[in-house]
């Protein structure tokens, strides 16, 4: 019991990774506004990004921009990778938010749509008028 | 929706921000290889530009007036993206190897490569900068379609 | 020095979230949305990941943000105020029990900052020592993004066009 309190606690990104995960997720579901429900969501889309890239971080590493004299492309030096950040989640990551937003633009048209033919932005008085 | 602001002081700061923001904007796209940045960046900056214009301006002005033929070129960026990976399949090897890239004064093969990642961020670059204008324009209720002449 | 002020900004995050969901103006949740993509920037600025942190602070605390007011801007005052709900029982025993669950499978990831673990063993190390000599480019996200995965970006290009599109399908009809 207690080693697995220990290893949450060598992992605070994780922590906070779940704390937002699944707090946007319980508004994306019982909120009854629809703007709220985006809100929810783009908290666990940026959540789930910010497990991404802190899964790839190291202790005393610098930015993967090749710097001084790893930067000269002599063949006879050695570029040591513990010195730089691991690329590769920040590669997905940046795909991610770009495709965030972009859902992020449709859901909000689809919503304005919802709005001009019902007048109102709470699911249940939608319901209503449907009816 | 959208009317022009009125107040003076908001108008001259956007005057001299608009020019700013874009130079900014093409200098973050052509170093993306050399720092942070890139063609993802640069494209959203150069968007931003032409939406403060829309913002501040008003629908009835010449800075929408700009956006509303910017929007024309929606899809250019994915043509140029796919053209160059074509160009590639041009020179001889396969679909997007830049290294078959066959341009007149370009020897190496890093040089090359080093160009067609050039290429592809500026098409990125527009085809966000475009699709940001045009999301602005349909989320905010302005008709950004031409009079049709009947 | 390092690890408190990571934890910290951690706590300021997590504040700033919970700030936004129970605020009760959806254009003031809007807005502390804008200041929390900021901290996020900060954050991942911090670990070391720079050209992520420029696109989120652009992205997020700029487009995210204008388009969720322009959105709130065509409707009326009084749908921009919320009311409370009670929440169902289901969903506030489920979600803390499947919160406890993921924590105990936290073990198994590898520790915060760890230069050992998988994630950068296998293929990561020969992105880094091959990029300048066959790309001749310094910014090693770059030339992964837009050479050696560069079909990943294509396809996303045209998923950002692809939504373009549809918000004007959805939006700009012409008044009959």
């Amino acid at each position: 019991m207690i080693e697995h309190i220990e290893a949450a606690l060598h992992r605070p990104n994780f922590i906070a990774f779940v704390v937002l995960f699944l707090w946007g997720f319980f508004i994306m579901i019982t909120h009854p506004n629809l703007v709220k429900k985006l809100i929810g969501m783009y908290l666990v889309q940026t959540s789930i990004i910010f497990l991404l890239v802190t899964v790839g971080a190291k202790k005393e590493a610098t930015v993967p921009i090749l710097q001084g004299s790893d930067a000269t492309g002599s063949a006879t030096h050695q570029i040591d990778p513990a010195d730089y950040t691991n690329p590769l989640p920040q590669v997905l990551t940046l795909t991610a938010i770009v495709v965030q937003v972009a859902t992020l633009g449709v859901s909000l048209a689809l919503v304005t749509a919802i709005y001009q033919k019902y007048g109102s932005l709470d699911e249940d008085e939608i319901l209503k008028r449907i009816e | 929706m959208i009317h022009a602001h009125d107040s003076a002081i908001v108008r001259t700061m956007s005057r001299l921000l608009i020019p700013l923001i874009q130079l900014f904007a093409l200098y973050v796209l052509c170093f993306g290889q050399y720092g942070p940045g890139g063609g993802f960046v640069g494209g959203v900056m150069l968007g931003t530009s032409l939406i403060l214009g829309i913002l501040v301006f008003g629908p009835e002005s010449p800075a929408c007036l700009v956006a509303k033929k910017v929007t024309h070129g929606d899809g250019i960026g994915l043509i140029i993206f796919a053209g160059v990976g074509g160009l590639c399949l041009i020179g001889g090897g396969e679909f997007m190897n830049y290294s078959n890239l066959e341009i007149p004064w370009v020897d190496t093969e890093s040089h090359r490569r080093y160009l067609g990642i050039l290429l592809t961020q500026i098409g990125v670059a527009v085809d966000i900068a475009v699709t940001a204008i045009s999301i602005v324009f349909s989320l905010s209720l302005i008709d950004a379609s031409e009079e049709s002449h009947d | 020095m390092t690890v408190a002020f990571e934890i910290s900004l951690l706590v300021l995050l997590l504040m700033t979230a919970a700030g936004a969901i129970m605020v009760k103006d959806l254009i003031s949740s809007v807005l502390i949305l804008g200041f929390y993509s900021f901290l996020l920037a900060l954050v991942w600025a911090w670990l070391g990941a720079v050209d992520v942190a420029f696109v989120e602070a652009v992205v997020g605390a700029g487009l995210a943000t204008v388009f969720f007011l322009l959105t709130l801007f065509g409707t009326a005052s009084k749908d921009t105020h919320i009311r409370r709900t009670a929440a169902p029982a289901i969903a506030l025993i489920g979600l803390p029990l499947l919160g406890l669950l993921l924590l105990y499978a936290a073990e198994d990831l590898p520790r915060f900052g760890d230069p050992e673990s998988q994630a950068s063993a296998r293929v990561s190390p020969d992105y880094l020592t091959g990029s300048l000599k066959e790309t001749h480019t310094p910014n090693v996200v770059t030339s992964v993004l837009m050479d050696y995965r560069a079909f990943d970006t294509l396809i996303e290009t045209a998923v950002i066009f692809t939504a373009g599109i549809a918000c004007a399908l959805l939006l700009r009809r012409k008044q009959q």
